[in-house]
Parts: structure tokens; C-alpha cells; sequence
């Protein structure tokens, strides 16, 4: 029945999209209306879908080759798809509300709710797909179109970089990720999701193969997800509007990384030494990202980390062979990383666009409702019962404790250092006294900013309790020995956040200096680095094969030859005719003699 | 009885002097006729060799003969251009010897 409803959740956005770039691109205020309304009607269909399992979507053919390739154009509609449906849906249409607020004089409007238009129709595309051709479509699309929102204020030198280290860093994994479908595609046959899944468990007796093939895959959720060591264009992409990196970090992008592990975990389970790798590399940036973000400045790069951290718990979920504990944790990640990247873009946009926190301060008396959301935000963020991100974490971390020690005492620090810099967020921008003439004089956001965060702040709360998150998600089964894992988890948040109060209080600059920290261990200089380098040795490898090969050998050494042999061959012409027509007639003789007598 | 061998002989003869002419003399007009002479020499072979060598019917073989008109007629021509470039030539420099003549020597 209905079967095509799945389809709207898809079109409308890409229609809207369409429509605004052809025709309504002058006005801006009808442009907005239209994507409003487009994410409205996916978002719509997205909750009817949800609430009636039992529609199937209509199911075209697209490539049939046959007997060897077959791309159907299909959409997944199973409880994981449906549930993703609704979120990414829901969390974009509150961020296409904001941005009526957030961009309001921007002049770039149109092409703005255009590109996000056609950002949602991508990432739905990601979350409905069915067939690994038409996710990598969808997966692309999203890199292109967050290019372009990344990098909107595109006059900005900061905001053009910017997008194309994201572009390209992306796409780095990408390359990765389709190896790895063509690898998939050569060993099964096929590329449609239920369809490869039942053939893996044929080639159990290729381990390496399928090792191989779950890291090539993985590599995609690198480069999306902005795991280690393709994190760097993360932290960058906050160049964007703030509404974009709420968008990117919370539900969408960088989220479809993990999706997209828990979608092919037939592929990525049967691998345990993927499993581990998977898991590692997910610890590796969480911690990683927690430390850079305790030096950073900048109140939305302190968010970009802390963004990297919890993907990074996602993906150590993923790697721990939990697919619950993961999309619990996407879950509720999205829904109090939005409200932290909103309730941030609403000081900043109060504070007429100043990002550092040393020029904040004494924030909470000036935007009250900003405060409370942001504070709600933060400590979903830090795991603080009973907010949602505690109970998503603590279901990591108890499936760390069980299944790998090693894995769990360093999750656990991250959680302390969760807290540690979540605290010392709300501390110097909301507490003390305001340190810059601006942070004196802000005053609360209007309504249309205000009201997503108050929804905000009340799915984040809640969205972490098994009576809501039921309905939504499977959740993972807590075990008897983890009651002990919430203690310690609780134990790290007060200890985090006492030293960060402490630290931090009535301070005018930060106390502390770790420089390796502050420059992000380096990544970026060593990228420069190696990439300064790499290309140097090829163009010098190309410049000498240019200069000595193909001009001075080709192209000189032919001319010159020619040029030599002329020389010599004039030597001849000596200009007597008696001269040569006496040669001439010894060359007739010579002729004769051997023609005549041998 | 004057044989097919006296005939070549007086021919290398003529081919001989001509040949010497060319090589020898300065003067562009009398190279040139030094050619003819070379020319002429080896029709008188060609003319030679038609009458002594008979066709099994006793007719002469008529093809050298032939060939001698042509070369004849196209010895004419050449010497019509040569004489056309040694007037021309003469013209410009003023001189027949081909000693002046080397503005293409390196």
C-alpha cells in the first residue's frame, strides 16, 4: 500500500531545490518558504512511515545488465531507516526554521535554502537507500553539497579553504569506500543490501578478503565521520553558518558515517580483526579530540571536537559489535548537539558574530533561554544524569567493560575530559563577568531562534529514557555487571567538571598552556608537511623528466641530430662543378664495375 | 667489313670527348655541347646495336631506333631550357664560366 509516500520523503526536498535554483533564486523570502515547506512534507511523510511499518516503497529498475549488474532503484524501509528518516527529517526542518532567524539578512539567502534543500534530499537518500550504488551516489551528493554550504560565505578566504578540505579529505575515504563496494560487488555479485548479506556468510573462509573489505568500507565512515586520521576538515568546516554545522554535526553528515557502518554491518561483522581496528580508531579520535578540545578558544571548535569525541564513541560502539549502543548513542547525540550548535549560534549571532570565549563571559544573565538550552545541551553532552547523553554513553561504555578493558579505561578518561571542557565552556561564556564591551550589551535571540532550541532542549533531555527511545530505536541490553560502570562514569563527570569549575572560575585567560593541544597535535602541520613534500618530489620528478627526457632528449636531441648531420653532409659542397661531375662520373664507374663484373 | 665493334668504338670515343668536355672546360656553352656530344655517342650505339642485332624474321629491332628519336627530341628540349638558364644567368652575372658560379658553395 502506498507505496510511493517513501518516495515524497526524498523528492520533496530535491524538488524544492530544483525550483529555487530554476525560478525563485531573486526572492529570497518565497525561496525559504519553499524548502521550509518541502522538509516539512519529508518530515511529514517520514512520521507517517514511521508510524505505519507495513508500507513498502515502489521499486524501479535502473541498471540491468544481465546476470552481472543489477542496480535497482529501491528504499530500505526497516525499523533503522525509518527511525534515521524521522530524525535527520525532524532535526533538519527545526534547522531550516533557525536559519529563517540566523540568515535573515544574509544576501546569498536563496542559494543558501537551496543547497540545504538539496542537502537533505542526499542525506534521506543515504538514510532510504537499499543498494550500495545508490548510497554512494547519495554519499557524494552529500560531499558536494556541504562543500557548498561550508563554504557559502565563499569572498571569506577561511570559509573557501575550508570547503575544500572538507571536499577533498572526504574524499579521500570515499576513494576507500567505493574500492570497497566493487570489492563487495566482485566477491557477491551483487551491490542491493538484502541481497549481499545472505552471500557473505560464503566466504567465511576468506578472512583476509573479507578483512580487507570491511576496512575498505569502513574507510567511507573515515572520511564522513571524520575518524582518525581524516578528522582534520572537521573542526575547519565551522567556517560555515552555524545552522550548516549544527546541521553536519548533529544528525546528517557526519553521522551518516556511522549509519552507513551500522547499514553494511553484515559486511563490517564478519571481520574480527576489522572489529578491532574499527573500535580502536573510534577510541583514538574520541580521546584524541576530547584533549585537543580542552585548549581550543573558539566556542564553536570546542563543539566541532566534541563532536569528533562522541563520533568517535559511535564508531567504538560499531567496532564492539554493537549496532544498538551506536545508534542509541547517534540518537540522542543529535538531538543535544544540534541544540549545543543552535544555543552557540545564538550567542554568536547576539554577540554580532565574536567566537571566542575569552570575549564572552556573564552570558547567563543576558540570554537567559540560551543559557538554560545551552546548559541542557552541555550536560547531555557530559554524560550528567539524568540527561540523554548519560544514558547512551554509560550503554558504550558498559559494553566496553565487557568486552574490552583496554577500550574502556581510555573511554572512560574521555568522559572526564568530557566533562572537563564542557564545563569550562559554560564556565567562561555564561559565568563571571563579560569580558568585552559586546558580551555587555548582547541581548536574548528573537523567537524563531529561540523556540527550536526550547524543542530542542526537551528532546535532549528526554530523549535518552527507554519510554522514549523505545519507540524509536532497539535499545542494548544492560547487563548485570554494568551497574558498576555508571558509578565510575558519574565519578569521572564530578571529578571533570569539579576541576574545570575550579580551574576556570573568575579566570581572564586560560590558566593552563598545552601548546601541542592548542595546535591540535600537529595534524594539520604535518598534513602541510607531507603533502608540501610529496608534491615536491613529484614536480621535481616531472620537471626533470620535462627538461632532460622530453626536451633536451625528445625534442632537443632531434634537432640537434638533424642539425649536426647537415653540418657535416655540407662539408661536400664544395661548389666546383668540374668537382662534381668528376665524382659523379667515378660513382658511374663504380656502378658499372660492381654491376658489370661481380 | 665495318663491324658492330667499330661503331662502339667511335662511340666510347665520342662518349670520351664529351665526357673530358664536360669535366675540363670552363666555358657553360661548350659544357653544354660537350653534352650533346655525350648524348649523341650513345645513340650512335643505340643505332649500332638496332642494325647488327637483326629479329629472327631478318628485320632490324626497331626499338632502339625509336628510343633515339626520343632522345633526340628530349635532348632538344633540354638544351632549349639550359640555353634559356645560361642567357639568364648571363644576364645576371655577366659571365659563362663556371668557376664565378658557386653562390650555393658552403
Amino acid at each position: 500500500m502506498n507505496s510511493i509516500l517513501p518516495w515524497i520523503i526524498l523528492l520533496a526536498p530535491a524538488v524544492s531545490a530544483a525550483v529555487i535554483t530554476l525560478f525563485t533564486l531573486r526572492w529570497k523570502t518565497v525561496s525559504s518558504s519553499i524548502s521550509i515547506a518541502a522538509v516539512l512534507v519529508s518530515f511529514t511523510c517520514s512520521c507517517l512511515i514511521f508510524a505505519h511499518s507495513t508500507i513498502a516503497a515502489a521499486e524501479f529498475t535502473w541498471i540491468a545488465i544481465s546476470g552481472i549488474f543489477q542496480v535497482p532503484l529501491g528504499l530500505t524501509l526497516d525499523p533503522l531507516s525509518r527511525t534515521m528518516a524521522v530524525l535527520v527529517s525532524g532535526i533538519g526542518a527545526i534547522i531550516h526554521i533557525y536559519s529563517l532567524g540566523y540568515m535573515r539578512d544574509d544576501e546569498g539567502k536563496s542559494r543558501y535554502f537551496a543547497a540545504l534543500s538539496l542537502f537533505m534530499f542526499a542525506m534521506l537518500g543515504i538514510v532510504l537507500a537499499n543498494n550500495f550504488v545508490m548510497l554512494f551516489i547519495f554519499w557524494e551528493l552529500v560531499g558536494f553539497t556541504s562543500y557548498v554550504l561550508i563554504g557559502h560565505w565563499f569572498y571569506r578566504d577561511a570559509a573557501a579553504n575550508a570547503a575544500n578540505k572538507a571536499f577533498i579529505t572526504t574524499r579521500i575515504g570515499d576513494f576507500g569506500f567505493m574500492i570497497g563496494i566493487l570489492t563487495v560487488w566482485m566477491a557477491t555479485g551483487s551491490v542491493v543490501f538484502a541481497e549481499v548479506a545472505p552471500r557473505m556468510s560464503g566466504l567465511t573462509n576468506h578472512p583476509t578478503f573479507l578483512t580487507i573489505a570491511a576496512l575498505l568500507i569502513f574507510c567511507g565512515a573515515v572520511g564522513k565521520s571524520a575518524q582518525f586520521p581524516l578528522h582534520v576538515w572537521l573542526p575547519d568546516a565551522m567556517e560555515g553558518p552555524t545552522p550548516i554545522s549544527a546541521l553536519i554535526h548533529a544528525a546528517t553528515m557526519v553521522a551518516a558515517g556511522v549509519y552507513m557502518l551500522v547499514r553494511v554491518a553484515f559486511v563490517i561483522q564478519t571481520s574480527q580483526t576489522a572489529l578491532v581496528i574499527v573500535a580502536w580508531i573510534g577510541t583514538i579520535t574520541a580521546v584524541m579530540a576530547a584533549l585537543i578540545a580542552t585548549q581550543q578558544n573558539d566556542i564553536k571548535r570546542i563543539l566541532a571536537y566534541s563532536t569528533l569525541s562522541q563520533l568517535g564513541y559511535m564508531v567504538m560502539a560499531v567496532g564492539l559489535a554493537s549496532n544498538d549502543a551506536a545508534m542509541f548513542h547517534l540518537f540522542t547525540h543529535a538531538f543535544f548537539k544540534a541544540l549545543l550548535f543552535l544555543a552557540a549560534g545564538s550567542v554568536i549571532v547576539m554577540l554580532h558574530h565574536e567566537q571566542d570565549i575569552w570575549r564572552m563571559g556573564g552570558l547567563s544573565r543576558k540570554l537567559p533561554i540560551t543559557f538554560v538550552t545551552f546548559a541542557v545541551g552541555a550536560l547531555a553532552l557530559a554524560g550528567c544524569p539524568p540527561f540523554s547523553g548519560f544514558f547512551s554513553k554509560d550503554a558504550i561504555l558498559a559494553l566496553a567493560y565487557e568486552r574490552n578493558t583496554p577500550i574502556f579505561a581510555v573511554a572512560l578518561f574521555t568522559a572526564f575530559l568530557t566533562a572537563f571542557y564542557v564545563v569550562r565552556l559554560l564556565v567562561i561564556v555564561f559565568f563571571g563577568k563579560a569580558r568585552s564591551d559586546i558580551a555587555n550589551e548582547s541581548s536574548e535571540s528573537p523567537p524563531v531562534m529561540t523556540m527550536p532550541l526550547i524543542v530542542l532542549a526537551v528532546l535532549a533531555t528526554v530523549a535518552g529514557f527507554v519510554f522514549f527511545a523505545q519507540n524509536f530505536l532497539t535499545l542494548p541490553v544492560e547487563k548485570e555487571v554494568a551497574i558498576f560502570v555508571p558509578v565510575l562514569a558519574i565519578v569521572a563527570l564530578i571529578v571533570g567538571s569539579g576541576l574545570a569549575i575550579s580551574l576556570y572560575r573568575n579566570r581572564t585567560h586560560d590558566p593552563i598552556d598545552f601548546e601541542v593541544l592548542r595546535h591540535k597535535f600537529y595534524f594539520d602541520e604535518f598534513y602541510s608537511w607531507l603533502i608540501y613534500w610529496t608534491q615536491e618530489l613529484l614536480a621535481r620528478v616531472s620537471a626533470f623528466v620535462d627538461r632532460w627526457i622530453i626536451d633536451a632528449g625528445a625534442v632537443g636531441g632531434s634537432s640537434r641530430g638533424t642539425w649536426g648531420i647537415g653540418a657535416l653532409l655540407r662539408l661536400i659542397q664544395v661548389g666546383n662543378l668540374q668537382g662534381y661531375v668528376f665524382l659523379f662520373g667515378l660513382g658511374i664507374v663504380a656502378i658499372i664495375y660492381f654491376a658489370v663484373f661481380h | 667489313m665495318i663491324t658492330l665493334g667499330d661503331y662502339l668504338l667511335v662511340s666510347g670515343i665520342l662518349f670520351s670527348i664529351g665526357f673530358a668536355g664536360v669535366m675540363l672546360r670552363r666555358n657553360l656553352i661548350v659544357i653544354l655541347m660537350s653534352l650533346e656530344l655525350m648524348l649523341n655517342a650513345a645513340n650512335l650505339s643505340l643505332v649500332a646495336f638496332s642494325r647488327f642485332r637483326l629479329d629472327p624474321s631478318g628485320l632490324p629491332n626497331y626499338n632502339a631506333q625509336v628510343f633515339v628519336f626520343f632522345i633526340i627530341t628530349v635532348a632538344a628540349a633540354e638544351i632549349a631550357v639550359g640555353l634559356a638558364i645560361l642567357v639568364a644567368l648571363f644576364r645576371a652575372r655577366q659571365t659563362t664560366d663556371v668557376k664565378d658560379i658557386s653562390s650555393l658553395k658552403f
